[in-house]
């Protein structure tokens, strides 16, 4: 699971409102090569959530992303800070861990890579 | 400017509709509620794979062509006739301004004869392209990788062409070729040879009619609700997007049947990218963070229809129909139960993955999925799924048997998500759950196609059941 996926993912158990961000607990970590495409991650930018991004890549071990969002313009000009951006959504994997929801602590399983966000019946 | 446009003979309802998705993805302006404009040759009817279209330059031309399936090539028509004198005369009458830089002396050039409807001995091939001495040929020939490639084209009239209404007259066409199609496409992605599959996985050829259809390409991204073994995500990634996708089958999505016959050996076996994500989820209740929107540029997907494969959805049966409440699992039990599913009836599952879209997509977006509908039913219009959000662009049949069709529907996102069509998502959801097997009986397709012929119709006349459609149409006409 890519911090992508994480940024968009969140807790929808019946009756939690606000189960975004999930916590990150790690097990195993790698990292894999991804092809940089810039328009691609410019296109991705706008609709992250900064502040889960940065705590998740934290997580997962990668310290390098800026606290602050920055402005657009330091997409079009800075790409070595493009290129960090790629690594931390594209390139780091969760292989084995759990998403945990902050409300209820409740865990979602990630086995092989593949995040498991089925509800338990009664949780629907 | 014209174009002839000569189609290969197979799934027609759909040759069109693509031509005009990758015109407008090649940069085409076509205006709000235009379409490209079309015209059949003399005595021609709509069946025939020669089309004349009209496109702003002949690089739009070229590239549609490379990158379409039902494309066989893109021409300039240099002459046409019903016989090989008014073929002189037309050709001959063209501008020559416009002929002569394709026929210099320092070019090489080639004439291929195409007959459809009959095939040409070597030596009536080579008497038709000795009959073409008027145009003032002054390059070399060369016949392997020529600079300038003519088509001399023939379509032969007879009693049924390959099935089609018989043509009235015969025509000729002579042309210089503008864009060819890429021929090596589909013999690699073939299912045949693919290493993971399942039951419902898409057939290649309809995979890329998909992907094209939602004009995927580089730097978009593409996202399959109902993903399965990933052969819709496997074309979108051959034309360069970036892939995601989601199931409620752990099995499929992850497992697989093994290390290496799995959705991500599909893409290795390619040597595509491999999709940026892939989920279990639900799709009748997604995880999305709430304000997440505006995030896919296209959905390309293929929903369970029932009929050999089903849906599902959260709740298990019991509880669904209210025979059971929802029970707890115990704690100990907890991290490796697996929640039982219930019944998704293709009303519900069509209303959510609109909603989705209608959320999900960016403005312009597309979504691109097959829609079922039992033939016998329809004596009239077939009534398609609407959503305030969206515009039905195309609409392409597949008949997949006498009883039962497949409509590919591509619906282009032209207006916002809005708080009253998360409020009307949101009550529509509630009906589903109050009345969950009123749902699942309306509209149910499995049945009606599985449910043996009553006896009585076979001693009927049979001129009597008629088809809406002519005979010749089958799965790949």
């Amino acid at each position: 699971m890519r911090l992508i996926t994480h940024n968009m993912l969140s807790c929808n158990i019946k009756g939690v409102t606000n189960g975004f961000p999930l916590r990150i607990e790690a097990g195993n970590v790698i990292e894999k090569e991804v092809d940089f495409n810039p328009d691609f991650i410019r296109h991705m930018f706008a609709k992250l959530e900064w502040k889960a991004l940065v705590e998740g890549a934290r997580s997962m071990g990668y310290a390098e992303l800026p606290e602050d969002s920055p402005d657009a313009a330091v997409l079009e000009s800075d790409e070595s800070f493009l290129k960090k951006l790629h690594h931390a959504l594209l390139e780091l994997h969760l292989e084995e861990g759990a998403l945990v929801c902050p409300k209820t602590g409740r865990k979602f399983p990630v086995n092989k890579g593949i995040p498991n966000m089925l509800l338990h019946e009664d949780e629907v | 400017m014209w174009f002839l446009c000569v189609f290969y003979h197979r799934l027609l309802d759909f040759r069109k509709p693509e031509v005009e998705a990758l015109a407008e993805l090649f940069g085409e302006e076509i205006a709000e509620n235009e379409s490209l404009q079309w015209r059949l040759p003399v005595h021609h009817h709509n069946d025939t794979p020669f089309h004349f279209v009209q496109l702003s330059s002949e690089e739009i031309a070229r590239n549609i062509a490379k990158r379409s399936i039902l494309v066989k090539g893109m021409y300039e028509l240099w002459g046409e006739g019903t016989c090989y004198e008014e073929l002189k005369d037309s050709i001959l009458s063209y501008s020559d301004s416009r002929k002569l830089q394709f026929l210099t002396s320092d070019s090489t050039f080639r004439i291929s004869v195409e007959t459809f409807g009959k095939g040409l001995t070597f030596d009536e091939q080579k008497d038709r392209i000795q009959s073409l001495t008027y145009i003032p040929f002054e390059g070399r020939v060369n016949l392997k990788n020529p600079d300038h490639n003519f088509f001399l084209m023939e379509m032969i009239e007879s009693e049924e062409n390959n099935g089609l209404q018989p043509i009235l007259q015969r025509r000729i066409f002579f042309g210089r070729e503008v864009g060819f199609a890429d021929r090596k496409l589909l013999p690699t992605f073939q299912l045949k040879s693919r290493t993971y599959l399942g039951p419902t996985a898409m057939d290649a050829e309809m995979a890329f009619l998909m992907a094209n259809q939602a004009k995927a390409t580089s730097g978009k991204l593409v996202y399959d609700p109902f993903v399965g073994t990933g052969s819709i995500l496997v074309s979108a990634a051959q034309f360069g997007a970036m892939t995601m996708g989601a199931d409620i089958d752990i099995r499929v999505v992850r497992d697989g049947r093994g290390p290496d016959c799995n959705v991500w050996s599909n893409f290795k076996q390619y040597g595509l990218p491999m999709p940026v994500a892939l989920l279990r989820m639900d799709n009748n209740l997604p995880p999305w963070r709430s304000g997440l929107k505006e995030i896919f540029d296209a959905i390309i997907c293929d929903p369970p229809y029932g009929v050999r494969a089903g849906g599902r959805k959260s709740g298990g049966r019991k509880i669904l129909r209210g025979t059971v409440d929802p029970y707890t699992v115990p704690d100990d039990k907890r991290t490796d139960h697996i929640p039982s599913t219930g019944a998704y009836s293709l009303v519900e599952c069509v209303h959510d993955l609109l909603h989705l879209a209608a959320r999900m997509l960016v403005m312009k977006g597309r979504l691109v999925f097959f829609f079922p509908v039992l033939r016998d039913e329809t004596g009239g219009e077939v009534k398609f799924p609407e959503h305030p959000c969206f515009k039905l662009v195309a609409v392409s049949e597949q008949i997949l048997s006498s009883r039962y069709s497949r409509f590919l529907l591509t619906m282009v996102k032209v207006e916002p998500y809005s708080e009253e069509i998360k409020e009307a998502a949101r009550l529509m959801h509630l009906e589903f759950r109050e009345n969950h097997l009123k749902w699942l009986e309306d509209g149910n397709i499995h049945s009606s196609v599985f449910k043996p012929i009553d006896s009585s119709q076979i001693h009927t006349d049979p001129k009597a059941f008629k088809d809406p459609k002519p005979k010749y149409r089958g799965k790949y006409v």
